[in-house]
């Protein structure tokens, strides 16, 4: 996983509410072999027309935002599904940082453990940050994760939560393997007197 | 004295790595068996991150859930299904991973290759990205389903990180009727405790019931403990364990058999253990079950009559069966034998074992299958399909009008090419009764292997009781 960086980068406004994650991917994209290449299907049914051609209103679609780094959200994006296809497509798009209210659980985690930042602030400061995301070309916001601060176009700075083990994952770019890797020398001892008290363990080698 | 451990609690310890202070652990992982569904983007990963596979040799990976259950030279029609089966092949030779190619004997579903191998041991740990990993409960390993993220961390580490579950004991006692098998055991228990009754926990089924149950019908109880919502079931080993696992191509040998056995007998929960939950059925009230509705835990005796929605109290659960029934095209009140099915399916890693095969075939004997109706029977993998054709199974069904298929998923999951319409209706030997699992607008009645049968004969769901001697 790549370490979480401070960037300035463009904020989208998308202040539709329950964003479920069939919206963010549908589910006829899920039959696939890769994390990678989800980008392009992200958002799929909202951001084009059936015969493939972008929908011109579409915010992602809009000359300003189509390489956008963040997103203000509305309430509870991210529901629905467990599936990991959701944050794998925001993430090959390009998105680094989600800012709302709330999001559903298993999207926040599955999202975090592949190198997002999700960002919970309340109400009416993320209605400021949705109004400074539809300042088109001026909507950048530059993301701070060490000093947990949000600066806005005006200069002003925001100052958020999180939780400190997920702030040390991101800033370390360290995934979950990541981090059970620092705890190699146990797991090869676990092995080594494992391999003495339970000798009769099957090798899959073939037989 | 120590304090009693269960099960369960005896084999998590035997295998924390290590553990933080919110009591997370580090469990180390015996057995990793890899499909081609869960495991691309785990490999991807892998390649990307330039990690190696830290066990190829605890590792095994067959193609099931894509593979076409007809001739299979040639090859798979869906280019997707195509792609995922030949990307796991590409992946396991990069990888080195040991693997039962398509046109392999041992080929089959993941969960039933495992134990037919000798590859599930008691007190072993085994995952799989699939959620019947809880198969391999039935040998007192502790088996779970995971998602592609930890598929992927298996794969690096052979670990996985996890918090102890609860201890939930299930015991049957009793002599069951004629008629009553391994699926309907376990259909009536989750009936009784509902799809969450297990949240939380692992169950442990106990009782003369179930010990009575050969092992194949041991795997068919632990494998749909998932649909209880336990994280697994597991069923404590005894002679019957050992006797099913000796001589197996990966059964330990010789003086390791010796040793492993001393330690196997030492898993079954101590007298005095204490368990989070206790749930106890009477096996002699189990008569043959059958599912009515979209959801497993609608399950009830093939005597009984589908429920109405105002049979039941609670206004969502009212709003719940009045869903269920319009989907599946009942009406509340009718007798559940009157229920008409066009298609049955006998297989999946529930009962597509030799033993369930066996019960179809002793219901067929000298029968005809319905008019109209189209019956698969679908081994659960090459050697199943070899060892039921040695007695001459296939002939049987056959000549009663079923279809005899090569090893796979098949219509278990709408992933390959068996599938239902939209609206056609199965009495089939599966897991899950969710809308369109089968197919989407597919409906679907669980049963087991010989009370579908006995629907594909009368071309309804039936009490198979009549047709046994
Ligand atoms: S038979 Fe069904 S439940 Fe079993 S592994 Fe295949 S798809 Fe999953």
């Amino acid at each position: 996983m790549e370490k979480f960086e401070t960037f300035t980068g463009v904020a989208a406004p998308m202040p539709a509410q329950n964003i479920d994650t069939d919206k963010v991917i549908p589910a006829r994209f899920l039959k696939t072999i890769q994390r990678k290449g989800l980008g392009k299907n992200l958002f799929n049914d909202m951001r084009y027309n059936t015969d493939g051609t972008e929908k011109e209103d579409f915010i992602l679609n809009q000359p300003a935002y189509r390489n956008s780094e963040v997103l203000v959200v509305g309430d509870n994006f991210g529901c629905g599904s467990s599936r990991e296809h959701a944050p794998w497509a925001l993430s090959d798009f390009g998105v680094k940082c989600l800012i709302g209210t709330d999001f559903a659980d298993i999207f926040f985690n599955n999202s975090s453990k592949n190198g997002m930042l999700l960002i919970k602030l309340p109400q009416d400061i993320v209605d400021e940050l949705m109004d400074d995301a539809k300042l088109g070309a001026n909507a950048r916001l530059t993301v701070d994760l060490e000093n947990q601060t949000i600066t806005r176009p005006n200069g002003e700075v925001v100052k958020f939560d999180v939780d400190p083990f997920k702030k040390h994952c991101l800033l370390n770019g360290l995934d979950d393997i990541g981090l059970t890797m620092t705890n190699k020398k146990d797991i090869d001892g676990f092995e080594g007197k494992d391999d003495m008290a339970r000798p009769w363990m099957p090798s899959t080698a073939n037989k | 004295m120590a304090t009693p451990r269960t099960l369960f609690d005896k084999i998590w310890a035997d295998h924390v790595v290590r553990t933080e202070e919110d009591g997370t652990a580090l469990i180390y992982i015996d057995l990793h068996l890899a499909h081609e569904v869960t495991s691309p983007q785990a490999f991807a990963g892998l390649r990307e991150t330039g990690r190696k596979l830290r066990r190829p040799d605890r590792t095994i990976a067959v193609a099931d859930h894509n593979i076409p259950t007809t001739d299979r030279s040639k090859g798979i029609e869906d280019p997707e299904s195509r792609l995922q089966v030949e990307t796991l092949e590409k992946n396991v030779k990069e990888f080195g991973v040991p693997y039962y190619a398509v046109d392999d004997i041992r080929q089959g579903i993941v969960h039933i290759i495992g134990p037919e191998q000798g590859l599930t041991q008691p007190g072993m740990t085994v995952v799989c990205g699939d959620s019947h990993t809880s198969t391999h409960g039935a040998f007192g390993a502790l088996a779970f389903g995971i998602g592609t993220s930890e598929v992927e961390h298996v794969f690096a580490t052979q670990t996985i990180v996890q918090k102890p579950a609860k201890n939930m004991r299930v015991t049957v006692n009793g002599v069951p009727p004629k008629g009553t098998t391994g699926k309907d055991l376990v259909l009536a228990i989750i009936g009784q405790i509902g799809t969450a009754g297990g949240t939380g926990h692992v169950i442990e089924f106990a009782g003369d019931a179930i010990k009575n149950l050969s092992m194949e019908g041991r795997m068919t109880v632990c494998n749909m403990s998932i649909e209880a919502g336990a994280r697994a079931g597991m069923i404590a080993p005894d002679e019957r364990t050992f006797e099913y696992l000796k001589g197996r191509p990966h059964s330990p040998k010789g003086g390791a058999w010796e040793q492993a056995v001393a330690y196997w007998k030492t898993l079954p929960s101590d007298e005095g253990a204490v368990y989070d939950t206790e749930v106890t059925l009477d096996a002699a009230e189990i008569v043959p079950y059958v599912t009515w509705g979209t959801s497993p835990q609608d399950a009830l005796p093939i005597t009984a009559t589908v429920p109405r929605p105002e049979d039941f109290e609670d206004e969502g659960r009212q709003n719940g069966v009045a869903r269920s029934l319009e989907y599946m095209g009942l009406e509340g009140g009718m007798d559940i034998q009157d229920i008409k099915v066009d298609t049955v399916f006998i297989g999946s890693c529930t009962n597509g074992r030799l033993e369930d095969i066996r019960a179809a075939a002793e219901v067929a004997k000298g029968r005809k299958v319905a008019d109209g109706i189209r019956a698969l029977v679908v081994p659960g993998s090459g050697l199943v399909k070899e060892a039921a054709e040695a007695e001459g199974l296939d002939v049987i069904l056959r000549e009663a009008g079923f279809e005899w298929r090569e090893p796979g998923c098949s219509m278990c999951l709408a992933m390959n090419a068996d599938k239902l319409a939209p609206g056609e209706r199965s009495a089939s030997t599966s897991n899950r009764n969710f809308e369109g699992r089968q197919g989407p607008g597919g409906r679907t009645h669980l049963v087991s292997p010989a009370m579908a049968a006995a629907a594909a004969i009368k071309g309804h769901l039936a009490d198979v009781r009549e047709f046994l001697s």
